[in-house]
């Protein structure tokens, strides 16, 4: 009794020992990502405040914090092919961190647009929406990520059941939003709009043969 | 530091670049009046090369705050040196400007290729202090030094078929913009004779009296206040004079939303940018104040119209924008 029970102890901890790594790994991972996602943003502030966004801080910190939030995005809709490729599942759990580091970017985005560019002038915002196409383009994927991120939590994941995941489809016509927004504000140079405009399809095209499968 | 200095009105910037500005200025005015040129050596002001000849002050400046040599300097639209209002800093040093000659050709009677001294000898050096409006919707104060493009038309003796003047910027294929097609190279621009002739459209060689940087379109760019920046063509290496309308850079890119005139015109709207407002660079940017300035009304024909409406009457600026 007492050696087979020794046994399936020493079993076991050779188990978890053969197992450590991987749960090292995947315990430091989210830190290690939300680190990483976090630091463009204190670089910023740290650039605000030491006033080296050169000669137009708004429009640096506009464009910035826009491109944050695209990069972000797309990041986190890369998770879930990751997720196949590479047959683990640490990928999926990042997803809602990356779509909140997603909102959170184009949140300080418009914030700095309504507050600092616009300073919340009424006249002024309306004129952008009704005359401005990439405004508009804009607006539409930032209205269609608020209730995306505020269904992202655990309770609302549960709450919403099946719904959940056909709302959070809407993440792909966000994305599609924000490259039209892009490819509409760019002047002349088109080259990064287009790339994000690639990464976005294909990530699309994944999904389709997926659903088609 | 900085924040006595605030409380003081006192910007940073104006200490550096302003003081040494008005210093300079002084000095110039005195070496003009006693007619020495190149003599009296300057307060040294970073990088810059001193324009070493007497430089006339201009009726026609404002009286504005000027914008920072390092906002004037560092935050460009210059394509071919990159797309992004870093670049053309960065990569200055790119752009070869010796030797430089203008092609000068077309409709005129002593056309031929004049080098950059040719091209400049003859003319007294003004200080213009021009607003410069980009289409962008942020605007500077920049003091110029150049002198009036009609003074070079007239040497040159354009005929009665020279309808328009056409410009283009240098091509030099390991500059980092020329290598990819974001708009297609030579950067063309245009004016029509009578607003090539107006006074207040200069040659600029030169920037708070020092030459003009590489970024700024060394070392010889065309000044048209009343028009969007992109119309004020940099690094230019050939003027010719045409019958036709010549075809410009920005209108062959997007025609709907960049037109041949290119005017400041804050009543026609655009769909990237409003034209109605337009945010002043300074150089205040030290600091969080930068971030709550507001935005100034845009005024039509960037504020000069007196000077230049007559130049448009009866055209319906909308069309022809
Ligand atoms: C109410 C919604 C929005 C407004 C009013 C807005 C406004 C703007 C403005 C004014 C610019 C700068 C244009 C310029 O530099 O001329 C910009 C750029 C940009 N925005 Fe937005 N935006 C909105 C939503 C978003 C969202 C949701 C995203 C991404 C998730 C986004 C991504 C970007 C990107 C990538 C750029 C280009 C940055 C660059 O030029 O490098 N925007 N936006």
């Amino acid at each position: 009794m007492r050696s087979s029970a020794g046994g399936s102890g020493m079993s076991s901890t050779v188990e978890a020992l053969r197992r450590w790594p991987v749960l090292r790994w995947q315990s430091v991972i989210k830190p290690l990502v939300f680190t990483a996602a976090i630091i463009p943003f204190l670089f910023l502030l740290q650039a605000l405040f030491s006033g080296s966004l050169g000669p137009n801080p708004i429009d640096e910190l506009t464009d910035q914090t826009g491109t944050l939030a695209i990069r972000m995005l797309l990041i986190s809709l890369a998770l879930t092919p990751l997720r196949g490729l590479l047959k683990n599942t640490w990928p999926v759990k990042l997803r809602r961190m990356m779509g909140l580091f997603a909102f959170f970017y184009a949140f300080v985005h418009v914030s700095i647009y309504l507050l600092l560019d616009q300073q919340l002038d009424p006249a002024a915002i309306w004129e952008d929406l009704a005359e401005r196409p990439y405004i508009m383009a804009g607006t539409v994927a930032f209205v269609i990520l608020i209730p995306l991120a505020m269904t992202s939590t655990r309770g609302m994941v549960r709450r919403l059941g099946r719904r959940w995941a056909s709302l959070h489809r809407g993440v792909y016509l966000a994305g599609a939003a924000v490259v039209v927004h892009y490819v509409w504000l760019a002047k002349g140079d088109l080259i990064e709009p287009f790339v994000y405009l690639a990464i976005l399809m294909v990530l699309l095209g994944y999904r389709f043969v997926r659903l088609l499968r | 530091m900085r924040d006595w200095m605030k409380m003081a009105g006192i910007r940073s910037s104006e200490i550096t670049d302003e003081k040494l500005f008005r210093q300079r200025r002084q000095l110039l005015q005195a070496s003009a009046a006693a007619g020495v040129t190149g003599l009296i050596a300057m307060p040294a002001m970073a990088e810059g090369k001193a324009l070493n000849q007497p430089i006339v002050k201009s009726s026609f400046s404002t009286d504005e705050e000027l914008s920072t040599k390092e906002t004037v300097t560092t935050y460009n639209n210059f394509y071919e040196l990159g797309t992004d209002k870093g670049d053309p800093v960065r990569y200055a040093d790119r752009l070869q400007t010796e030797p430089w000659s203008v092609t000068i050709d077309g409709e005129c009677a002593k056309p031929g290729v004049y080098t950059l001294e040719d091209v400049l000898k003859p003319h007294a050096i003004e200080e213009r202090i021009y607003r410069m409006r980009c289409v962008e919707a942020w605007s500077m104060v920049i003091p110029w030094n150049g002198f009036s493009l009609a003074d070079l038309i007239k040497r040159v003796e354009p005929n009665s078929r020279a309808k328009y003047v056409a410009f283009e910027t240098v091509v030099q294929d390991d500059l980092p913009g020329v290598k990819r097609n974001v708009l297609e190279w030579p950067y063309r621009e245009g004016l029509r004779m009578d607003e090539a002739l107006h006074p207040l459209t200069m040659l600029a060689m030169g920037i708070y009296g020092e030459e003009l940087p590489n970024q700024n379109g060394a070392p010889l760019r065309l000044v048209v206040p009343w028009k969007y920046g992109y119309k004020s063509i940099k690094s230019i290496v050939r003027i010719s004079f045409v019958e036709e309308q010549p075809v410009t850079s920005w209108n062959m890119s997007a025609p709907q939303e960049y037109g041949f005139y290119s005017n400041v015109n804050p009543e026609r709207s655009h769909p990237r940018w409003s034209q109605a407002r337009e945010r002043r660079l300074s150089g205040d940017t030290g600091g969080l104040s930068a971030l709550f300035a507001s935005k100034s009304d845009t005024l039509y024909m960037n504020g000069y119209a007196e000077q230049v409406a007559e130049l448009y009457q009866g055209m319906d600026l909308q069309k022809f924008h």
